[in-house]
């Protein structure tokens, strides 16, 4: 299983494609669950880069654990997920949080 | 270039230097210049591939989570003013907190593009900038961070430093170098530049009839291929620094490799060719530059020495009684004074270092508080000077002796008093895999482990001078081969895993340090830094033995003996 993900041209954000949108939270992605969906996710990813929206675009592997989806990469995890430090801060604050 | 002038202080002391007319026009005419290519870029009129050189030019990575973007801070000398400046860049802009580094450079992690034009703008109001904080051209010139407060100083190194950055500062010959190119230089013996492991390293001293000049040293890096520097030259005539400069890079320029990102740093270049072949083509070189206009005029080197006159310190007889009925009331004062604080060339005065490592923090990171707060004391107490240092701390240069009691409750304010200097839990890390996007394990966690690990002060004085260094890829920001002790967080099988290396150091006998053996996972790597520590207490002669005296005194055997036991023997 794969998602595309990227960063926001404008702020650099992590961003993952969620059916139409790019999105900041991996829970909302797009799986291609297949080669066909997979290449399809790439064209996508190469329009968006061609129309300056994102940069850094990339297909990633996932597994779902859990119900979760799940990066295969620990960079990707951390990416996800924000830096493993300064948990009083953005993404890793808001994700404890919510936990 | 970028050349500066000197400004009197109300007292009447050169303390520091300002920009002249050329200089602001220059640095606002690349800020002008930036800030249309990013309105270019977020319009979509230039592609990425065309966006991605301008912005490195500029000191602006993409990294992990969003942007980042690395400040230049010339020979690690920042005046309040411009610490202040740093403290608005990182609340207004970023998440209030900044990243000192390895370079002297300041890096901040979250800027978003769209800022970085309006950040620039601001720092060229306190005569600060990126220009060449990436790229393949000459980075920011280093020095000891104790340059002219130093007591075994044989002459400030700054001057220098100041001549190469002007003469380096967008040199058209050298923008486009096969690889980026560092320097380093340093005044004193004992060298707290880590000049070795530079592309070149400058050690200024002076000969038998007192003139002053540089041993040459050539080739020295970290990185995926550690070399120690070689000497090219015992003794370099002041004079001629920038037309011998000139012409290793010339040489380099002309046979550095192009062809293989990983063997193009000049390091590679000496190493294949032989020290004493290359000497010879530099030497050629520098022949037909040695009497050019690349020629040092003595009256020029004389101006910008001046700028760097001694600050005119006042007498302040009073401070040893002063520190002595101060550590009578504090015996916190006191173990501070004795980890963090630094002789001074005028005894009426000392350098003191403000630890960046609190126990559990992150090595270098600096919230905005803490640096108004640390401009604060520069301005009342240390003669407006504060310095970065290669190891991620901040250094006052210049602290009345009878100051220094009010500095560190001033520090104690705002946790930096944390009196580790040298010890094992002050850890240079890289941001790793946190930030970089080329990390491939993370540094800041397990630094922070180990710091906490080694939390007691008592503890850690007893283990006495401990250099510890991590890195999260190869790429060795965080100087992981010259640590006495060395961490490098690789990735395998999609988990991170710990090398430790032993040995390194990068002082005047500079050592890569030796991998000791199978690494470590991120559960089991303070365990192991732990097994060495108890190993080198249990061997070493007495407490005046440091670890890397011990080290090169029994070999790696001993440690690999508690670290692998039977499966060492058996190798």
């Amino acid at each position: 299983m794969k998602l595309l993900t990227a960063n926001r041209l404008s702020d650099g954000e992590a961003v993952w494609y969620a059916d139409g949108l790019w999105v900041e939270t991996i829970a909302e992605a797009l799986i291609a669950h297949d080669k066909e969906s997979a290449e399809a996710l790439e064209v996508i990813g190469n329009k968006a880069l061609a129309d300056n929206l994102v940069v850094d675009v990339n297909l990633i592997d996932i597994e779902i654990i859990d119900g979760s989806i799940h990066p295969t990469r620990l960079r990707e995890r951390i990416r996800a997920a924000g830096p493993t430090i300064r948990n009083d801060l953005g993404k890793q604050a808001r994700i404890q949080q919510a936990a | 270039m970028l050349g500066k002038r000197s400004k009197q202080t109300a007292n009447g002391t050169t303390t520091m230097y300002r920009y002249d007319e050329f200089d602001h026009e220059f640095v606002n005419a690349r800020v002008a210049q930036f800030g249309d290519q990013v309105e270019r870029r977020m319009a979509g009129e230039i592609t990425e591939d065309e966006f991605r050189p301008l912005r490195l030019m500029n000191g602006v990575y993409l990294q992990l989570h969003a942007y980042m973007l690395r400040i230049a801070i010339p020979y690690g000398t920042l005046h309040p003013r411009q610490l202040r400046m740093l403290a608005h860049v990182a609340r207004t802009y970023d998440k209030g907190y900044g990243h000192f580094t390895t370079r002297q450079n300041i890096q901040f992690h979250w800027p978003a593009l769209s800022d970085v034009p309006a950040i620039l703008a601001d720092l060229a109001t306190v005569e600060m900038h990126a220009i060449q904080t990436s790229g393949n051209c000459i980075r920011n010139v280093t020095a000891d961070h104790f340059a002219g407060a130093a007591a075994d100083e044989v002459a400030d190194p700054r001057p220098y430093a100041e001549i190469l950055r002007q003469w380096s500062s967008v040199h058209p010959e050298f923008s486009y170098l096969p690889r980026k190119f560092k320097i380093a230089v340093t005044g004193a013996e004992r060298d707290r530049a880590a000049i070795k492991t530079h592309d070149i390293g400058l050690h200024l001293k002076k000969n038998e009839q007192g003139e002053l000049g540089f041993a040459v040293y050539v080739g020295g890096g970290l990185g995926r291929t550690p070399i120690v520097a070689k000497k090219l030259r015992d003794f370099l005539p002041q004079e001629h620094l920038l037309s011998y400069v000139t012409a290793i890079l010339r040489v380099y320029n002309l046979h550095g490799r192009r062809d293989n990102k990983y063997k193009a740093r000049i390091k590679i270049l000496v190493h294949e060719t032989g020290t004493e072949e290359l000497a010879s083509w530099v030497e050629a070189e520098w022949q037909a530059l040695k009497e050019s206009e690349l020629k040092l005029p003595e009256q020029d080197v004389a101006a910008i020495q001046s700028y760097f006159a001694p600050p005119a310190l006042a007498p302040r007889p009073e401070g040893d009684e002063v520190v002595r009925l101060a550590k009578l009331d504090s015996r916190a004062f006191g173990e501070w004074l004795g980890q963090n604080v630094t002789t001074h060339r005028n005894p009426d005065y000392a350098a003191v270092t403000i630890s960046l490592k609190s126990i559990g923090e992150t090595p270098g990171d600096m919230s905005d508080s803490q640096m108004e707060a640390v401009a604060d004391l520069a301005e009342r107490y240390a003669n407006d000077e504060v310095r970065v240092t290669h190891e991620q701390n901040l250094v006052l240069p210049h602290v009345a002796r009878a100051d220094l009691k009010a500095v560190y409750d001033g520090l104690v304010e705002i946790g930096l008093a944390t009196a580790n200097a040298g010890l094992i839990s002050d850890i240079i890390a890289c941001p790793g895999l946190d930030y970089c996007a080329l990390a491939n394990a993370r540094s800041i966690p397990v630094a922070q482990q180990i710091a906490r690990r080694f939390s007691s002060l008592e503890r850690q004085r007893d283990i006495g001078e401990l250099k510890l260094k991590i890195s999260g890829c190869i790429n060795a920001c965080g100087h992981h081969h010259v640590g006495h002790i060395g961490i490098l967080g690789v990735e395998k099988k999609g988990a991170e895993l710990y090398q430790i290396t032993l040995g390194g150091s990068a002082d005047e006998n500079t050592t890569v340090g030796e991998i000791i053996g199978r690494g470590f996972g991120p559960d089991e790597i303070v365990d192991a830094v732990e097994t060495l520590v108890e190993a080198y207490l249990s061997i070493r002669n007495d407490p005046s033995e440091r670890f890397l005296d011990v080290y090169r005194r029994v070999g790696p055997a001993p440690f690999k003996e508690v670290l692998y036991g039977a499966e060492a023997r058996a190798a």
